[in-house]
């Protein structure tokens, strides 16, 4: 299955996000929040995030969803063979990824998903 | 497919970033010449710039409360105090592996964005110099441009955005020119020092088009970007140390 990480400023803001999309698509597809700092701090840590790669891998490839600013930039560093950013918005970009990683779809299909987040108008 | 912790020591691999062609095109017949910069030379850089970056903190932290989120003095603080720990106990072999420690350190420490943009500036110059004992003239100038094709690429930033950009890309350019004239290193590095002071300053009537002084819109207009004014400091640093090498 395809691994999801949700790279944040904020623990808590990825921590609820992989929750909700754990309640949505079941335990089995849940993101790997890596957000804050080490302390639990505001920020984003590149060890953090290197560890929840790492969980997140069962070897059919890794998506990246950052929040914003030093998350995209942080994420960027990983890249990578199977390793892959998602462009998305940060809750639907989950949810699309979680619920298509569930389905089994592969990186590029699960990637596919959650960038289809992005065009879903709510108004 | 294990990730690569960014901040895990190593040797520099290949080069394979655009600019790594750049020593060879700085170092013509009439190129400056002068004693190789050993690791000494690196690590008396990167100390100068702590020590610069601590003298400066507090002014750092200002323009960054202007348009930013206020942590940027201490922030890079904290990394290049850190970086100069890490050279202290494990001293690398080479220029090139000691930038990429402290890259790779930056990184880890610095946290928001600039410390991926700095850490990756430190790496791509560590790659761009390989693994020789001691480097020329030009190879440091095209080491800073590889350094600034790296901050360029990950940041997605253009000179003008009002980002370090504005500063490095000045400076680097500078740099390569001065070499190419042949003029002595703390000449050339005075005028690389100069170009990213003056780009620094050139950023205050820019409106900001990268990060989150950008969600400010005309309001980042007026003030000094923090991240040009920390590169204007770590040429600087470059400059002090070469003056006095």
């Amino acid at each position: 299955m395809v691994g999801i990480v949700l790279v944040s400023h904020s623990g808590p803001l990825a921590a609820e996000v992989a929750a909700l999309a754990a309640g949505i698509c079941g335990t089995g597809a849940a993101p790997v929040p890596a957000g804050g700092t080490e302390d639990g701090g505001l920020g984003t840590s590149p060890d953090l995030v290197a560890a929840a790669i790492e969980r997140a891998d069962g070897g059919d490839g890794v998506l990246l969803i950052p929040d914003l600013g030093g998350s995209v930039l942080t994420a960027r560093l990983f890249e990578g063979p199977g390793i892959v950013i998602a462009d998305v918005p940060f809750v639907e970009g989950a949810i699309a990824a979680a619920v298509a990683a569930s389905a089994g779809g592969s990186l590029e299909a699960v990637l596919a998903a959650a960038e289809e987040a992005r065009t879903f108008r709510k108004r | 497919m294990a990730p690569e912790p960014p901040g895990t020591p190593g040797t520099p691999g290949t080069p394979t970033a655009p600019g790594t062609a750049a020593p060879q095109r700085t170092q013509g017949p009439q190129g400056t010449q002068g004693p190789p910069l050993g690791t000494g030379f690196f690590a008396a850089w990167i100390e100068e710039a702590a020590r610069s970056v601590r003298a400066g903190k507090d002014r750092l932290t200002r323009l960054d409360t202007a348009i930013g989120d206020g942590d940027h003095g201490t922030n890079l603080d904290r990394g290049l105090t850190a970086a100069v720990q890490v050279l202290a106990d494990r001293p690398p072999a080479s220029p090139g592996a000691l930038l990429v420690l402290v890259g790779g350190t930056l990184i880890r420490k610095v946290g928001g964005a600039s410390g991926p943009l700095y850490g990756t500036a430190f790496r791509e110059a560590g790659k761009a110099l390989g693994e020789e004992p001691a480097v020329s003239p030009g190879a440091l100038a095209g080491a800073l441009e590889a350094a600034v094709d790296g901050v360029r690429r990950l940041g997605s930033a253009v000179e003008g955005d009002k980002t370090m950009v504005d500063a490095l890309a000045p400076a680097v350019r500078a740099l390569a020119q001065a070499v190419r004239e042949g003029r002595e290193v703390p000449e050339a590095l005075e005028a690389a020092a100069s170009a990213a002071r003056n780009g620094a300053e050139a950023t205050v009537p820019m409106q900001a088009r990268k990060g989150r002084a950008s969600y400010l819109g005309p309001r980042s207009v007026g003030h000094q970007d923090p991240g040009a004014a920390s590169a204007a400091l770590l040429v600087a640093a470059l400059r002090t140390v070469a003056a006095r090498w």
